[in-house]
């Protein structure tokens, strides 16, 4: 890829932008409020784009147009069922616990309504996850930016040597979130996802309508989808049984695994996504905002997950030769594509095994391919010099950003969690606002250390993956007994917490996916069970962590005594009073907006059936 | 919080849309160029698209800034506290 000066401009302005918002940032930070929190004073559609754009990383857009790839529409459920009706949940009735009760963070929001082994416990898995999963986010960013050669010519020109560009792009990013971190803390984390929100949009949508355009429009790219797997075209369509449709669910697997375990596991309690409401200025706009955040969800589909399926169903390149005439002159032209390339199909590319630089074959002898690749491909194919630049700015802006918002969960629930909880109570305000500041230091020098164990340990990261799955899947059942079921005990909340991590492990443990070999895919106690794909196997661990979490929690609250009712008001449903709407007219409420997200979102997966 | 972010942000695409809007001019009609984008100027009608969209955003920005500066100050945690909790 050759990046010409348009290019780099556009790069360098956002990055100076990107700093310059921290530095303007910075006189505002006063109080640990304001560095941590916000000053929770930000609008509520500012919290809402930031809601979204935090999940919205570069493994997510990369991530979504790969499944757009290999799934077709079906990857449209991790937005209708995985997201949305979570989304609506946590804004219409867990946000009046969450903000009402002046937690200052999730594991903080544990301690008041159970104990403080609960909150220790939580504190501490989440910030470790959120180091390392920064850290893959780093890793990721730098290969890609390898694999796209984005700073190979700097590096000529500039005569350094090319195997530097893993670490230059490593240590480029970390000191620029870094900075805008330690100046401007969550706000600036916040104001960096809004702006990446706009420049995915302004750098995605060109593409798709480059792509469709190209392809013959909506019905052209049905038609060309059609001829790779006529399945990816439809979202619902043989979902009773998992040999009938691509992802190798079932309803009851997609529906309960996958919209009630892990997607509302997520979007309901994970800090990174819940930050951003809690930085609101008021309760009513802490309940918009992830109503807010639903709408916009709804168009990314559209946007992330239809360039994977456009280039999957171009045409496949192939090494030709022209032959032309120029003043009398035969001309043979060759155009060269690479192995990769012809092997693979439409733009995806075929993975080569790059000792031998032969394509890698699968069980039926048919080339693997690179999904990830598929995003980038299209930008590289369809965006000329200018806008290119554009498209990969947006790209860097999302491994950036879900890096600063990482680290922003990180900083907070160390210092409020971990510091002044387990270190140091009772220090002047100023202090907890350097430890936070020292805190970002931290974060990111660790989470530089997991980049580069990545490179080391080929595993590390399906590893990584594989242990945030085990701590993640049961957490929703905790919240959901603690806000809904008064009599739920903090003896019950921790030992139910353990047991759902232990049966999350035990089902990875005894159950492996069609094709699989035991291992880090599972089955290492012993194969009971074969699921027809991983992500059976995934959306059924899920359910059975939920499940173990939630009975072994009943079992004991019931056996221990719980919290008198006077120390819940605030914390649980039924003690709790409906916040006051009164003063709103029907459709400012909450209530009115979760409705039309709602619609919106069922009138979706109708259009994608 | 005063920083306004609709202000940098239309600061930001104004530019950005400035610098596709007058490249694309300037490569207008380069078929080699654009050949990629199926022979469309992408520069210099999406930079068109961005300039538009940073300049609204700019201006809403300021708007809002103006209307704050003429108002007292908004409570946030008063009010809050006010409706019952």
């Amino acid at each position: 890829m050759k990046l010409t000066g348009v290019d780099w401009l556009i790069m360098v302005l956002y990055f100076v932008f990107v700093l310059g918002i921290g530095f303007a940032l910075k006189r505002y930070m006063k109080t640990s409020k304001d560095f941590f929190q916000a000053g929770r004073a930000l609008p509520a559609w500012i919290c809402g784009l930031a809601f979204i754009s935090a999940n919205l990383g570069a493994q997510e857009v990369i991530g979504m147009g790969a499944s757009g790839a290999k799934y077709g529409l079906q990857t449209a459920h991790f937005y209708g069922i995985g997201a949305i009706p979570a989304m609506i949940f946590v804004g219409l009735f867990m946000m009046p616990f969450y903000y009402g009760s002046k937690a200052r963070s999730v594991p903080e929001f544990l301690r008041l309504r159970f104990d403080e082994k609960t909150r220790g416990l939580n504190a501490c898995s989440f910030a470790v996850m959120t180091v390392f999963s920064s850290g893959i986010s780093m890793y990721a960013m730098a290969r890609l930016i390898q694999a796209l050669h984005v700073f190979d010519g700097l590096f000529y020109a500039l005569g350094w040597p090319q195997g530097g560009i893993f670490t230059f792009a490593i240590v480029l990013s970390a000191i620029i979130v870094l900075l805008y971190i330690f100046l401007g803390g969550l706000t600036s984390a916040i104001y960096n996802e809004v702006l990446q929100f706009f420049l995915i949009i302004a750098g995605f949508l060109p593409l798709v309508l480059l792509g469709l355009r190209n392809i013959g429009g909506w019905n052209g790219m049905k038609a060309a989808v059609a001829q790779v797997d006529p399945r990816m075209l439809h979202e619902w369509h043989g979902i009773m049984h998992p040999s009938t449709n691509l992802m190798g669910i079932d309803l009851f697997g997609l529906t309960m695994g996958l919209g009630f375990a892990l997607g509302a596991g997520y979007w309901c309690t994970d800090f990174l996504v819940i930050q951003t409401a809690m930085a609101s200025r008021n309760l009513d706009s802490a309940r918009r905002v992830p109503l807010i955040a639903g709408i916009p969800k709804m168009v990314f589909p559209f946007l992330v997950i239809l360039p994977g399926l456009l280039a999957i169903s171009l045409t496949t390149p192939h090494t030709k030769t022209i032959v032309t005439t120029e003043n009398g002159v035969i001309v043979h032209r060759t155009v060269v594509v690479s192995p990769e390339a012809e092997n693979g199909r439409g733009l995806v590319p075929a993975k080569v095994n790059p000792v031998t630089g032969k394509p890698m074959l699968d069980a039926n002898g048919k080339p693997l391919l690179d999904y990830d690749m598929a995003t980038p491909n299209m930008l590289l194919h369809y965006f000329p010099t200018g806008i290119l630049g554009l498209g990969l700015t947006a790209l860097l802006a999302s491994f950036m950003s879900g890096m600063a918002g990482n680290v922003t969960a990180f900083n907070t629930v160390f210092t409020y969690d971990l510091y002044q909880s387990y270190i140091r109570k009772n220090a002047p305000d100023r202090h907890y606002l350097a430890v936070g500041r020292w805190a970002t230091v931290g974060g990111i020098l660790l989470s530089i250390c997991t980049a580069y164990a990545a490179i080391g340990f080929n595993n590390i990261m399906d590893t990584l993956q594989l242990v945030f799955s085990f701590v993640n899947a049961p957490l929703f059942a905790t919240f959901l007994l603690g806000m809904f079921w008064k009599r739920t005990t903090g003896h019950g909340a921790f030992s139910g917490l353990v047991a759902g991590t232990l049966g999350a492990m035990l089902h990875h443990g005894l159950t492996l996916p069609a094709e699989a070999n035991v291992g880090i895919h599972g089955g290492w106690i012993t194969v009971l069970h074969r699921y027809p794909s991983d992500m059976a196997q995934n959306f059924y661990a899920a359910i059975f962590a939920f499940t173990a979490n939630l009975v072994v929690a009943v079992l004991v609250s019931l056996v221990t005594k719980p919290k008198p009712e006077s120390e819940l008001v605030g914390l649980v449903h039924s003690l709790t009073p409906k916040p006051d709407l009164g003063h709103l007219p029907w459709w400012k409420r909450p209530e009115a907006l979760a409705v039309g997200v709602l619609v919106g979102a069922i009138a979706l997966n109708i259009f994608f059936a | 919080m005063s920083l306004d972010l609709r202000i940098p942000m239309g600061l930001m695409f104004t530019l950005t849309g400035l610098i596709l809007t007058v490249f694309g001019f300037v490569t207008n009609g380069n078929a080699g160029l654009y050949a990629k984008s199926l022979g469309i100027n992408a520069n210099l009608w999406w930079g068109l698209v961005l300039l538009a969209f940073g300049i609204i955003m700019f201006l809403l920005g300021r708007a809002g800034q103006k209307r704050l500066a003429s108002q007292p100050p908004e409570s946030t945690e008063e009010g809050e506290e006010r409706r019952g909790h």
